[in-house]
């Protein structure tokens, strides 16, 4: 295993890790919200956030989905060493780590049962940058916010699956937004 | 033996020996090597299985308390550690001492710090069988006799 997958994760995993969940609780709770998460140095092309969230959220019990972009022998080594998540095909995976066009079809991943809607898939989709082309509206979102999404049709059909549907936490860099299944983008 | 045997030899004596014997013969080799850490030590549980025979199937034979922790020393090797209990010392030493066997002070740790915690090991076991063979009771069988 090279020296650089062993390093980056957080220096205080308690306290690295407590703060992180925190920002993705905020960022889930409130849609359309940019927090910033440090403390993780994944090898790239791994973002800050994401390497956050993986650490954070991720262990031996969440299969994990790697873009191909994402998968070179470092992160997936990263991933080994600092998650001990195992990697899973598209439909079984709990989270998934790639950019939009990565996911894509984004009906593969697990959206639940109606008995278990939890046993879906959290994507963590890397943006080049945060917008505000799109308003935002539904649980936690007081009036209205404002987001730039992939590809809004995309996450109207996944709403309109409520309860089931997967979630999604955008990262650019080092700041995150969250956008649950709840959130209604409209065009 | 070849490289990763020798390696999964002294990390399991590392492991079973008495954690205050690792640290006096770590130190007796020289001052500690300054470090990073990779993973601070930390404390968790793994499953012990068995297999009843060697041939019937896997069961949980019950958890184990194992330490774990992984550094750098500032040259670059990297050690492990996975010790059974919660001696975080313990593991700091046995990860120090993985790293430092990895390199050209192999030899000189083998022959300082392994060679003397197998003795150790090996004196334990046999002072553990002597006591066992203390109380043993041989049966035997008289020639029988024609008539």
């Amino acid at each position: 295993m090279e020296a650089r997958a062993l390093e980056g994760g957080f220096a205080d995993p308690a306290i690295g890790a407590a703060l992180a969940f925190r920002s993705v609780l905020d960022a889930m709770s409130r849609p359309g919200s940019i927090h910033a998460v440090t403390g993780a140095n994944p090898p790239a092309p791994l973002g800050v956030a994401a390497g956050a969230v993986a650490l954070t959220l991720c262990d031996h019990d969440t299969p994990v989905w790697l873009a191909p972009s994402l998968a070179t022998r470092e992160v997936l080594d990263w991933f080994a060493f600092h998650t001990g998540a195992p990697m899973a095909a598209r439909g079984k995976a709990r989270f998934a780590f790639g950019t939009w066009t990565d996911t894509d079809p984004v009906t593969d991943f697990a959206i639940g049962s109606p008995e278990y809607p939890d046993r879906s898939a959290t994507l963590v989709i890397e943006v080049p940058e945060f917008g505000d082309a799109y308003l935002l509206t539904g649980p936690g979102i007081r009036n209205k916010a404002q987001m730039t999404v992939p590809d809004p049709a995309a996450f109207q059909m996944n709403q309109a699956l409520f309860p089931l549907g997967w979630d999604a936490i955008l990262t650019c860099g080092d700041r995150l937004a969250g956008l649950p299944r709840t959130t209604i983008v409209e065009g | 033996m070849s490289e990763a045997e020798l390696r999964k030899d002294w990390m399991g004596v590392l492991a079973k020996a008495d954690p205050s014997s690792v640290a006096v013969l770590l130190d007796g080799v020289g001052p500690r090597p300054g470090f990073t850490w990779l993973r601070t030590p930390e404390v968790g549980a793994v499953m012990v299985r068995g297999r009843a025979g060697g041939t019937g199937a896997p069961f949980n034979l019950g958890e184990m308390t194992v330490t774990r922790c992984a550094l750098r020393l500032d040259d670059g090797r990297v050690g492990h550690a996975y010790i059974p209990g919660r001696d975080k010392a313990h593991a700091e030493a046995a990860a120090i001492c993985d790293a430092l066997l990895q390199g050209s002070d192999g030899p000189r740790l083998q022959a300082e710090v392994i060679a003397p915690l197998k003795a150790e090991a090996d004196t334990a076991r046999r002072q553990e069988a002597a006591r066992a063979e203390a109380t043993k009771v041989d049966f035997f069988t008289m020639v029988r006799g024609e008539g």
